[in-house]
């Protein structure tokens, strides 16, 4: 990269001698343009100072455009810490490869063209009004490109929004003015039904749980931190409590609506743990982080929650270690129908049987269920 | 020839102007029925949209680039917007936000751009008295008027202007308790839509009848410069998309008014859960988006028109692939009717429509190359001359090209994900239809304000103008670019609070003043307007040496355009630097059998068809 710059600063150093020789010329030429006084569109003065300029501002964006971009691509597209992440930066960074080349070079053709064919008045415009063969051929070459591009594009998309498969970790994320909320299906593995008729701020149930089944008595919540487990496929469940959010993971390469009314997904597997992640960038403090990218009021910037990738069995750990919506409100018990009270009830009382069980049980809790 | 059978029509009408020439200054600059002033008077209503829109541009700039400035200084300007510590408000950051895009698309580039150019250049490029109806022509720009002074009024709302994104998205649109802009600013914002969209459809069914029904003789659809098939074919996509619009406004109003669900379900705010089920907010966003995708076409074609114009003028050569450019802007217009949700990819929507659309959408792409490739070959060979309008039309291809490109990544939906409403997308379009559109609207500016006022815009100013702009421009968004594959989300008051976002501090601040600068740099374009409308050079005739019929008008040009009887066409427009001839342009109402120098063997064949044009009768059976 380096000795592309020397290059077109050599470049630039030349042209700018040129810049000079010309503008001389330009001001012993300046009274040459004379003719028809209708003629106030004649080229003046200025024309050849303006070519030049056209020309030199090329080379002087080629050059500051190259410097920028190594310059500042050590902020680009943050470490891809999924796997699909990995895959759709290979195609950015091809399709920008691609764009780049094209960018260059046409744009060198029109300031180029534009400075070599400036006016004089010894040459006359070439009387050319079309060429069949060149239309097709700068038809079909874009053509073949973006095919090439669309079925890459095609076979990504595809896969990234292919079902989750059977053995993801399924949570539920829920957007709100002006934070995210989590749920996790606890123990049994199931998610107990929810309604947004439920939803109540004030008494503990954010998230509408429906205490009339059984399911949602072992869910569990969090307003701050998302934890998922490293490399297993993760399925969000997303949701939305009043207006539009976007879950965005950067680091994920995650994004997707959070629709009111209409619950929407994303699955993906992060292979770098938090842990991993700290120590690769040799920063303790670094985490990730979950932000909102659609328009939804006024702290629409500020809706932060961060994102720990654990080890499998920190994860799991972590998870034993949470306490269900009802053990931390126990007064939802009210909710709850009276057939159901003693099922419920384990969750209140048997506060410490809660933190136990193991993944194997697990299991089991989910099929008698 | 049958089209043409209006136009003697209101040829015969023109002795009628001739006699009621004294005008009352109502009639001849307020309520005109003129296409002339009407055009001005778009112009110079978009000029004022404009200035509005940048400064307001200035303003979040500022914010995003200065985050812990005190902006006491705008106080007098802002209110209570700023706050006692001198900070923007955030609810009104958004409000900025929101009626900066309002602006700059619809007024700005939408009726600033077709409204001017399409008012002025049809009946003067196809050899017309005015429009086919001047009665619905003014209807059409006060409409647009009132649309306008609604907008306006909005902005001093107590609660503020609406504030959901120029988008406006429910429901957040829709709910006054989700935010401040949501109450009045909102109710104004879709009734000065409504209004406008009515204003827009009067003008497109004008632009449509008057193209096919008023041309001159001999001025076949093949003849036709490209800036009127350019407004032609907008108009035709106006008529298509802005009824969507229209239809989509009208639901919003009723889920906010009338206790409809169209957009509203399961929602629970502020301590409680609305009634409202069923209803989609991604319904909306399909029809939003249905006029919203055509919508940058609406800016983007005009824009290719003019551009067309003003380079093959001062190439002093005939527009390359002139057929080329017309089916690929017929390509354009037909296919931006199927591309819209690629503004959708991450709504929720099923991944397989994304798929289909994903395709057309890098289809689209194919035309647009078409058309960069063919504005650079009509340079190649030519003899430029840099005009200000000639260096504006190459800035807009360079924006066009430049800007292009990164769309090509974000219509691909697995790349879309991770830019999706970031910067990436902000300086994609912003290069691509924002600034292309506007250096054309000013290149049609400085090329055709001799026609308007009689007199020329100042060179040197103009050059001045340009440079400062040009620059400017990709110093804005280049490096927006960079913020944007970084992951910056878009609406962000501040990034600060996230880690992930908290880098590029510098660049934010070079963005910020290179948009300043611009922004400030427009105010010399301004200047030299007013200036010279009153104290410019006086204008020739045809100061371009153009080929158009508009430059065959006298240059002080009345009510009616041509003194005498319009003239006949009988070439194409875009005979420049014809081998044989002696001069290097040759105006399209000069007949083949005045130029045996330069006629191709197949123009010496249409010799014989000229008496046969200017015979044509017209059918004066029909009045106005």
């Amino acid at each position: 990269m380096i000795y592309i710059i020397a290059i077109l600063t050599i470049l630039f150093v030349v042209l700018t001698f040129k810049v000079i020789s010309q503008t001389r010329k330009i001001i012993n030429k300046n009274k040459a343009v004379e003719g028809d006084p209708s003629y106030l569109g004649a080229p003046d003065s200025a024309n050849n100072a303006n070519a030049v300029g056209l020309l030199v501002f090329w080379i002087v964006a080629v050059i500051a455009t190259t410097w920028s971009y190594i310059h500042y691509s050590k902020y680009f597209l943050p470490e891809a810490s999924s796997v699909h992440g990995r895959i759709t930066d290979f195609w950015f960074w091809v399709s920008m490869a691609i764009i780049t080349v094209a960018f260059f070079l046409v744009n060198s053709f029109l300031f180029v063209f534009s400075y070599v064919y400036r006016h004089s008045n010894k040459r006359k415009a070439a009387f050319y009004t079309h060429n069949n063969t060149l239309e097709v051929v700068w038809t079909t070459v874009p053509a073949v490109v973006m095919t090439g591009l669309v079925l890459s594009g095609l076979v990504v998309w595809t896969d990234i929004t292919s079902e989750a498969p059977e053995d993801a970790e399924v949570i539920e994320i829920t957007g709100r003015q002006f934070a995210w909320m989590v749920r996790y299906s606890g123990q049994d593995g199931e998610f107990g039904k929810s309604n947004y008729k439920l939803m109540d701020d004030g008494s503990g149930n954010p998230l509408g749980l429906d205490f009339t089944d059984p399911n949602s008595y072992d869910d569990f919540s969090n307003s701050s931190e998302l934890h998922i487990p490293k490399g297993k496929p993760v399925l969000l469940k997303i949701k939305a409590r009043d207006v539009l959010h976007s879950v965005f993971i950067p680091h994920m390469r995650v994004k997707m609506d959070a629709v009111p009314g209409m619950p929407t997904k994303f699955w993906f597997i992060a292979d770098k743990s938090t842990a991993e992640m700290k120590a690769m960038l040799g920063d303790s403090e670094f985490d990730y982080e979950i932000a909102c990218a659609e328009i939804c009021g006024k702290s629409h910037f500020g809706m932060r929650m961060v994102l720990k990738v654990d080890e499998p069995e920190e994860y799991e750990k972590w998870k034993s270690e949470q306490k269900p919506v009802l053990t931390l409100s126990p007064d939802l018990l009210v909710n709850v129908p009276e057939k159901l009270k003693a099922r419920a009830l384990k969750f209140i009382e048997a506060d410490a049987a809660v933190a136990t069980p193991d993944s194997s049980t697990l299991v089991i809790a989910a099929e008698t269920n | 020839m049958a089209a043409h059978s209006l136009a003697e029509e209101h040829g015969h009408a023109e002795h009628g102007h001739e006699e009621h020439h004294e005008q009352g200054f109502l009639s001849k600059y307020v309520f005109s029925l003129d296409h002339k002033t009407i055009a001005k008077q778009y112009l110079i209503s978009g000029i004022l949209w404009a200035v509005l829109g940048g400064l307001m541009s200035v303003v979040f700039r500022l914010q995003l680039a200065f985050p812990e400035m005190d902006m006491s200084f705008l106080k007098p300007f802002l209110g209570h917007w700023i706050n006692e510590s001198g900070k923007l408000d955030n609810n009104f950051y958004l409000a900025l936000v929101t009626m900066h895009g309002t602006i700059m698309v619809f007024f700005v580039l939408t009726a600033g751009l077709s409204g001017t150019f399409s008012n002025l250049l049809i009946p003067l490029q196809i050899g017309a008295r005015d429009m086919a109806s001047g009665f619905m022509n003014m209807i059409s720009y006060w409409l647009f008027f009132i649309a306008g002074v609604l907008m306006f009024i909005s902005l001093f709302l107590p609660q503020g202007p609406a504030g959901g994104g120029w988008v406006i998205y429910p429901p957040l649109s829709a709910l006054e308790e989700a935010n401040p802009g949501s109450g009045t600013g909102m109710t104004l914002w879709l009734v000065a839509m409504a209004i406008f969209i009515a204003s827009s459809l009067l003008g497109s069914i004008n632009y449509v009848t008057t193209t096919l029904n008023l041309r001159t003789k001999g001025m076949s659809m093949s003849k036709l410069p490209l800036t009127v098939w350019s407004f032609l074919f907008t108009a035709v996509l106006g008529l298509l998309s802005f009824p969507v619009l229209f239809s989509a406004a009208l639901l919003l109003i009723f889920d906010r008014s009338f206790g409809t669900s169209f957009y509203l379900s399961d929602i629970y705010i502020q301590g409680q859960a609305l009634p409202n089920q069923g209803g989609s907010p991604v319904l909306f966003q399909h029809l939003f988006w249905f006029l919203g995708h055509p919508e940058v076409y609406i800016v983007i074609l005009p824009a290719f028109g003019i551009t067309s114009e003003i380079i093959s003028t001062n190439s002093r050569k005939p527009i390359f692939g002139y057929k080329a450019m017309i089916l690929s802007m017929l390509g354009i217009m037909v296919l931006a009717f199927v591309v819209w949700a690629h503004h959708m990819f991450v709504t929720g929507m099923n991944p397989f429509l994304g798929s289909i659309f994903m395709l057309l959408t890098l289809i689209i792409a194919v035309p647009s190359a078409v058309k960069g490739f063919n504005y650079i070959t009509t340079l190649w060979r030519g003899n430029l001359i840099f005009t200000p309008a000639m260096l504006f039309a190459i800035g807009m291809v360079s924006f066009f090209v430049s800007g292009g490109l990164t769309g090509i990544i974000l219509g691909n939906a697995a790349l879309d994900i991770q830019l999706h409403d970031t910067y990436f997308v902000v300086a994609h379009f912003h290069l691509v239809m924002g600034s292309a559109a506007f250096f054309s609207m000013i290149a049609g500016v400085y090329h055709w304000f001799p026609k308007m006022y009689g007199r020329m815009m100042n060179n040197t100013l103009g050059y001045i103008h340009f440079w400062i702009s040009f620059i400017g421009v990709y110093l804005v968004f280049i490096p927006m670019h960079y913020i944007g594959i970084a992951g910056f989300p878009r609406r962000y008051y501040q990034w600060s609070g996230f880690r992930v976002f908290d880098t590029f501090a510098d660049l934010n601040i070079v963005i910020t003043i290179a948009a300043v600068i611009t922004v400030f740099a427009q105010f010399i374009f301004i200047y030299n307007f007013f200036y010279s409308m009153f104290k410019g050079k006086k204008a020739s005739a045809n100061p371009w040496k153009s080929n158009t019929l508009e430059w065959t008008t006298p240059v002080d040009l009345g009510h009616g355009n041509w003194p005498g009887e319009i003239p006949t066409v009988y070439r194409w427009p875009y005979d420049y630097s014809k081998p044989g001839a002696p001069d290097d342009f040759i105006p399209q109402n000069v007949p083949f059998s005045a130029t045996p120098e330069s006629n191709s063997p197949e123009e010496n064949d249409l010799i014989s068809m000229e008496k046969e044009i200017e015979n044509i009768k017209y059918d004066r059976s029909i009045h106005d």
